[in-house]
This record gives structure tokens, sequence and C-alpha cells, in this order.
């Protein structure tokens, strides 16, 4: 199985605080919200926040939104079911939102993700940051800031280590088929 | 009715009643009777006789089958005399008793001839019917029995129906003693039968279905085995299912009560499991019973307890058949699976071959005292030819009942009927295929 | 959890829990436990059966399973519609299966159903192979979803239930909520006692693995849960004699302050499938009381009918392998 390593521990550390400076260059005076897309949203929006606070003194909100219930093909193969879990706390109307994700694929998630946004209210904006993006869109759907473009195969499979306790995760391509 | 001698020539004779099992010819005169049956007949044959040759076969006594259900009159969507009387051929049978529970009932000497009428014209088998003892089988009044028994009826029966009168049942037993026929009771005590439409027991729990506990049999057994013991009438339990139910024959019959007992085919086949996914084809009364219960039936069919096998042939078409479990129409097919399901019991070492032949000829003629079942000089020629060496495979769209009501569609037997002469004359003929049945014309009735 | 065992509910219909392993049981539950959380928030929708059509065939009367299944399916966003008893045509001597072929007909994704004989389930599952069938009770036969709210609610209050006793009380005979709690407690590993007079207790439970019981007190002693059934008068056939009044009934097999007092666990959990005879299977004091999960039953009955409609219709859809994206 080959496997290539397109980000290691040092490189994802770069690359999330280079997404977080231009976050923070491209906001204007609105109410700035970070929303991680569970699972692998999650981690990385809580980690860019706290660079956010580093640089600008002020930590943004942090929601997590499961889009599982939200999917356009009625997915139940669930290893351990665990959709509910929702979490937006902070008042959604007016808010200036950066949705967070770890992989950009198909555009499918992204597209639930802001089905979900919308049953729960109406934000000033929304923008989305991810940490790869490996092409294969299947709806019309962009970052707005990418850490990092890969070129994979369909049927690659694109793992992101959780952060380790220092930090670092690193993001490695497996070869599909 | 004049025809040509025939001779079958060659084959193993079964004959229960005459206790011979040998290779053997069979004469039969220009009258349709048996002239003769013996060793090396064949010189006696010219060119004006009818050679069959039966070598490699087996020459048995047409099948009797003292329980069968022709819906005619009134119910001929389901089967007619014609319709039943193909199936009977085609399975081996050339005499049938058939029960009363038509539309109008058969309790008067009126409907018995129409019976009679509709049996000659099929011309295919001899249809003896069985009068009601009870006017409209409500159990209330005895019916005419005597007009009945005038136009040919066999024996009496409320079959379909329990006579719940145990007043009603004493005097049809001690009125049948007039005309010396048998009482054909239908054991089933309705108040512990209740709602039921299967076996009481685990399956019924597991199904969710109200059941039938093997005692609404069983009380009415006991009850009838002391009435006949009272009386001294012929009490005849039909379809006997229950474990119990045999044993109190067995004891009955140990003390010289007149009772005797048929079982089907599918009770000593199939145990309730056979409801299977709500089945209505495994739906009968009395239903389907456990293991213990199919067991102990085989056991009195090899003792000698159970004189007959019976098929109790009720056909259901698919209208019957095809609802909810609880609410489709009780019964099954059987003509044309009884004789492969007993010579499976055969190949499984059940019970002997003779003892097979017994049981589906001279067994039921004796036990109602019928001249059938038997080939003796001066009898009406009534031969069954079986081809040991050809299955009987069980194909629903090809049975000849009107209805296809069965739990064993796909089921692969021994032995295969290869013809069926009724009255000298040959009305089934296995052609490779699936048979076919002859139409001639009216035949005399015994 | 369900990482216990690799089986997951994958059919298309449900039918029964007689026909399901323990390993599905749990997939159900777990599943079930998520949807909870969905009917306490704020918005309780989402757009996961937008576009299905869930038909409600109820030839049985039934106001609260009907409308708990209705509450599952819209708050999915799934159209429904409803057909009951007396409207319906199987009254005017159309047959079940004819019923069945003209529904197919208008092509709804999943069938509820429920059926005053054993089985009318199973054969409408068996006459539309493209339609998802959800029982909702079949005579006496089964009913699945309220055995597996039952099952979850169970679960909740005591956290598993292996070494747990759960004793059902009353009508067992005539009881489709009985048999399917029956079937799914004895598969996941519960003590399972029933307990009620010997005209209403069947055949063949003892040999399944059920403790019967005839004595409340024997029943009661020891047992984590106290499930007691409604006597269904409708249910019962004239002419019954199950037992003489439901005076007497009361007196030997209802539950009340008093016998939980002296017999039963102090930390003992009652259930009721509902609605309740008041003064007949429970005293007010007990159903109003810190021992009763009633409502809880009721609250998970529509994360249960939520999770079985989105499995059944899921079953093993574009799944595993597809990407995250």
């Amino acid at each position: 199985m080959a496997e290539r390593v397109i980000l290691d521990g040092e490189g994802t550390q770069r690359t999330l605080r280079r997404m977080a400076s231009q976050i923070v260059e491209s906001m204007d005076d609105g109410r700035l919200a970070l929303v991680g897309v569970r699972r692998g949203g999650v981690p990385l929006a809580e980690k860019m926040a706290d660079l956010i606070a580093e640089t600008t003194g002020t930590r943004p909100d942090v929601g997590a939104i499961d889009i599982t219930l939200y999917r356009d093909d009625l997915y139940t193969g669930l290893e351990k079911p665990s959709f509910g879990a929702t979490q937006l706390p902070f008042a959604l109307d007016g808010a200036s939102i950066v949705l967070v994700d770890d992989v950009l694929f198909t555009g499918r998630t992204v597209l639930a993700a802001l089905g979900v946004l919308r049953d729960y209210g109406r934000p000033r904006w929304v923008k989305l940051a991810v940490l790869v993006d490996r092409g294969w869109r299947e709806l019309p759907v962009q970052a707005d800031f990418v850490g990092k473009t890969a070129a994979t195969d369909r049927q690659d499979r694109v793992l992101v280590e959780p952060d380790a306790s220092d930090g670092r995760g690193r993001v490695t391509v497996v070869a599909g088929g | 009715m004049s025809g040509r001698p025939t001779i079958l020539s060659g084959g193993r004779v079964i004959d229960p009643d005459a206790g011979f099992d040998g290779i053997a010819d069979v004469v039969i005169d220009r009258q349709g009777r048996i002239k003769e049956v013996g060793p090396n007949l064949a010189a006696q044959a010219d060119g004006k006789w009818t050679v069959i040759d039966c070598t490699g076969k087996w020459v048995l006594p047409g099948l009797v089958d003292i329980h069968v259900h022709f819906r005619e009159p009134g119910h001929e969507y389901k089967e007619t005399i014609e319709t039943g009387s193909r199936s009977a051929v085609a399975g081996g049978f050339t005499t049938v008793a058939c029960m009363a529970n038509t539309n109008p009932v058969n309790d008067t000497g009126a409907v018995t001839r129409f019976m009679v009428d509709r049996s000659m014209q099929a011309g295919l088998c001899r249809v003896l019917p069985i009068a009601a003892l009870s006017k409209g089988l409500q159990g209330e009044k005895l019916a005419e029995i005597s007009d009945m028994i005038d136009e040919g009826a066999v024996a009496i029966s409320d079959d379909g129906m329990p006579v719940m009168d145990a007043h009603l049942m004493r005097r049809g037993l001690e009125y049948s003693k007039i005309f010396g026929v048998p009482v054909s009771v239908h054991e089933e005590d309705s108040c512990l039968s209740h709602n039921g439409c299967m076996n009481e027991g685990p399956t019924a729990t597991r199904l969710g279905l109200p059941g039938i506990p093997n005692a609404a049999e069983d009380v009415m057994v006991a009850r009838d085995i002391e009435l006949a013991a009272l009386t001294g009438g012929h009490v005849h339990i039909a379809h006997i299912s229950t474990a119990g139910a045999v044993r109190m024959v067995r004891e009955g019959q140990a003390r010289g009560v007149k009772v005797t007992a048929e079982a089907t085919p599918h009770h000593f086949v199939l145990t309730d499991e056979a409801v299977g996914d709500y089945d209505t084809d495994a739906k009968m009364a009395p239903p389907l019973r456990s293991a213990e219960d199919r067991d102990a039936v085989k056991q009195g069919l090899i003792d000698g307890t159970i004189c007959a096998i019976a098929t109790d042939h009720a056909p259901h078409p698919a209208q019957d058949k095809d609802v909810e479990f609880e609410l489709a129409a009780n019964g099954i097919v059987g003509l044309e699976t009884a004789w492969g399901l007993t010579m499976a019991e055969v190949e499984a070492g059940s019970w002997s071959l003779m003892d097979a032949v017994r049981l589906l000829t001279s067994g039921p003629s004796e036990c109602f005292g019928l001249e059938t079942g038997t080939l003796r000089a001066g009898r009406m020629a009534d031969i069954t030819v079986i081809d040991p060496g050809g299955r009987t495979n069980v194909v629903r769209e090809r049975l000849w009942s009107k209805s296809g009501n069965t739990p064993f569609a796909g089921w692969d037997l021994p032995t295969r009927v290869d013809r069926t002469i009724f009255a000298g004359r040959t009305v089934y003929v296995w052609d490779g295929e699936r048979g076919r049945v002859g139409t001639d014309a009216a035949r005399r009735r015994r | 959890m369900s990482a216990a065992t690799d089986e997951h509910f994958r059919r298309k219909d449900l039918l029964g829990l007689r026909f399901l392993s323990a390993g599905e049981i749990t997939h159900i539950l777990d599943v079930a436990e998520q949807f909870r959380e969905l009917n306490l928030r704020t918005i309780k929708k989402v757009p996961t059966l937008r576009g299905k059509s869930v038909v409600h065939l109820f030839l049985e009367p039934s106001t609260r399973t009907r409308t708990s299944f209705d509450i599952a399916a819209k708050r999915m966003s799934a159209d429904t519609f409803s057909i009951s008893g007396s409207a319906s045509s199987t009254t005017k001597g159309e047959t079940l299966l004819d019923t069945a072929k003209n529904l197919a007909a208008m092509h709804p994704d999943i069938i509820v159903v429920r059926h005053k004989r054993a089985g009318g389930a199973l054969m409408l599952a068996n006459e539309l192979p493209d339609t998802c069938i959800l029982n909702a009770g079949d005579g006496r036969c089964e009913h699945p979803t309220q055995g597996l709210l039952d099952m979850l609610t169970i679960r909740r209050s005591l956290g598993g239930f292996t070494g747990r006793v759960v004793t059902i009380i009353g009508d067992i005979t005539h009881s489709r909520v009985a048999r399917s709690n029956i079937w799914g407690l004895l598969k996941v590993g519960a003590t399972v006692r029933v307990c009620g007079p010997p005209t209403l207790i069947p055949m063949g439970l003892e040999e399944a693995g059920v403790e019967v019981h005839h004595q409340l007190e024997d029943a009661v002693r020891g047992a984590d849960v106290l499930m007691a059934l409604r006597i269904q008068q409708e249910r019962i056939p004239r002419g019954g004699h199950f037992f003489p009044t439901l005076r007497e009934y009361s007196r030997l097999y209802g539950l009340n302050r008093d016998k939980l007092r002296r017999w039963a666990r102090k930390d003992v959990v009652i259930m009721h499938p509902g609605p309740v005879n008041r003064g007949v299977e429970l005293e007010p004091e007990v159903i109003d009381g810190d021992w009763s999960v009633i409502l809880d039953q009721v609250e998970n009955g529509v994360a249960v009918r939520m999770a079985c409609m989105y499995l059944v219709l899921g079953g093993e859809r574009a799944a595993r392998q597809e990407g995250r994206g």
C-alpha cells in the first residue's frame, strides 16, 4: 500500500499558522466564529482559534456541527453512531462564520454543513477553510482558505492524524484500489 | 357395457387382502371384472385381448380414499366431482368416499343421487357419498339417513363440523346400526379449539397465533369411544392427529369397542413447524401437531391401531388461502401426493411395502365394509399400476385438482403412478410428461 | 455499545425482534440514543428523509403509536400519509394483498403497518419487495418498535442488560408488546420473568428461557424492572374465562405503593406501554411516582422510530468506502 506524507507535523503547524493569519487579515469588523465540521474539522477549528487568539488577543467563538443527518445520500453505515452533537454556543445570526474542515473532496460535506447552518440561523457571511484540498469536486464549492493542495486519485484516502499533545498532526495520502 | 378382455402380464402383484406378493398376471373379463390372478396366464390371450405389459412394475388393487371433499354441489370453484375424480385417478385412486359438507349439504337422498350421477358422468372412478349425520350439519337433528343410504351413501359423517351434542352422537351411533355403516367423526371440541388456528404450542406462541390444544381432540375421542361402547355402534375417528387419541383408540380396541381410525399423510409426515412464516398451505383442521404426536400416529399405522390412510383432500383455491393465516380456509389437497408420501415412509423403513398397500386398499375398504381394495376374482377390476423406478415430482401447477393448496410443492417422492384402471378401463396413464386422464362413458357403480 | 459486535442492522424491513441478532438490536438502540438529542433541540428537524414518503397503514385503531411514528417521520422531513382502519378498503372487502398492491403502485418508501392479524406485516414485506415495511403491531405477534423503545428505556435506566431481571406482568397470551420484549431481552442477555394468571400465559416460554410466575410477590422480588401490561378488553375474545373480574385481577396482579414497598427493590423501575388502566394494572401513585419511567418510554419512542426509519431506508447504501467530504 503506497503512502506519501504531504504534510509532516512541522508542516501542519506552519500551515495552520499561515491560514490563521490569512483569516485575521480578511476580517472586517464583524463577529468572527469558527465552526468545525465533525469530526476532523473540530480540533483544527480549536487550534486555529488558539492561533488567532495569540495574534489578536481575542479568541473567536468556536462551534462544531455534525452533518450526518444532512447528507444527501442517506448514509447509515456507521461504525459507532454518533451524530446529534451540533454545538453552536453563540448567536449565529449576523456572525461571520468560517467553516473549518480537514479535507475538501467532493464538496458534499460542505453542502450539508451549509444546510445545518441554515437551520440554526442566518450568518452575515460564511467562508470555508480547509487544511487539504484534494480535488475531485462534484459541486461548485471552493475553499477561501486552503492549507495545501494535493493531487490524488479518486480512490485514494487522505488521512489526517489527530492532533498530538504537542500540536503536531501528519497528513498522509494512502493509495487506494 | 362390454369391453375387451384384458391381461396385465408380468407385474409384481401385491394384494394384501389375499396376502399375496409375487410375479403374476391379472386377467380382466369383458364386463370389467377380475377373472383370475396367477402366474403364466398369458397363454389364454389371443388377438382380441388387450395386453398390458407390467414387467418391472407393481400391480396393486386400485387405491381407496375414505375421506375426500369434492365441493359439488355449491363450491364448484374449488373442485367439482369431475376435477376431483381426475385428481383421484392421477393419484392412483379408483374409489373415494366423499364428505357431505357441500352446499346444499348432502343430507337428503336427492343430493346423494346428484353426487352419484355426477360421478357416473365423469366415469373416472367410484365416488361414494357419505351421508350427513345431522340436518345441515347443524348438529341438532338427525338427517334422513335411510334415503341417503338407499341412494348409495356408504357411511355417516358431519365431517367439517364436530358433533358437540353428546346425546345426538349417542343416538346417531345407535341409529347407524340399522344400516351397519360407520359414523366417521371429526373430533374437535369447539369450545376448546375456540378461535385457534394452529396447534397450541411454542410455534404458535412465537408466531402470535391462537392455538388449538391436543385436548380439543382428545376429550372428544374419549367421549365417542365411550358412546361406541355404550351403543355398540361403529365409530370411526377421522384424521386422527394426537398421541392421546391414538392411545385411547388402541385401548378401546383392546376392550372390544368398535372403534377404528384413519390418518392423513400430512399428519404422519409434518409437524406444526411446517407453518413456518404463516404458510397457509400448512393450515388444516385438525392442525399439524408436535413431533411426538406425528410419531404416535406413525406408530398407530404400524401396529394396526389405525387401519387406513385417508387424505382428507380439501381443495381451496388461492383466494381462500392467500389471506392472513387466521382467516385462511382449513385444508390441503392430498390425492396426488398420498401414495408418494406413503412410499417415502417405506423407503425410510417406517413400514413395509405390503403395509403401505394395505393401508391404502384393503384397510380402508374393510373399515367401511366396501367391496373394493382387492384383486379377488369376481370383483370390479380396479387396479393401480406403479412404476417403482419412476419418481413423483410435485408441481403445483401440474396438479389435476382444480386447487393447488399443498405444502408438498417441490417435493420429490419415490415411485410413480403409471396407470390407473377403473372397472377394467384405463382412466389414467403416465405419458412421460404429466399423464393423461381418460374420459370414457359411464360405469357401473360397484 | 456497538463496538462489542460487528453486526449492524441492514435489513429493509423491521418485522419483529425474534428475527434480529443481539448485535442488530444494540445497533438500533445506539442509533436511537443519538436521535434522542434531536428531539431536545429548538429546531427539531433535519432533512434526512426529505422527499421520502411514509404511509401509515393502520388497520387497527391507534392514536399514540401512529402519532409517534408520524412525529418521527416529519421531524426527519418525510412526507406522511395516513390510512386508518375504518377508512381503508379492507372493511369494504378488499383483501390485505390487494390493499398492498394498490399502495405499492403509489411507490411509498416506507409503510408503517398495524394489523389485527399475526403475520400481516410479513405478508406486506413479501408482497412489496421494494418498500420498507415497519411493523407497528400485527395481532398478538410482535410490536418491535415498542420492544425497542422499552429496551432503550431499560438500558438508560440501568446502564445495561446483563445480569438484570425484567419482569413482565399481565396478559402475556394476547400481548405483542410482551412477545417483542421477551425475544429482544433474551437476545441481549437479560433475565426475563413473566407473571400473570395461568390462563394468560402461553405455552413454550419456559423452553425459551423465561421464568414463569403466578405469584406476584415471587416475580417482583429482586427484579430491576417491572413492566405492567394493559388488560386489553378488546383483544380478549368473548367467553374467554381468563379471570373473573378486573377487581380480582387487580388484587392479584396490580401494582400499588404498598406491594412495591414490601417486595420490590428500592431502585426498581416501573414501565407500562400505555395507555394505563388506572387502578387495574397500576395504582395512580405508582404511575405518577418516582419509580415510573412511563413518560421516558414515550420520549424514547419517537427516537426509536426515527432510528428505525433511518436505518431501513439507509440499508448499506453508499457507505463506508465513500471518502469524506
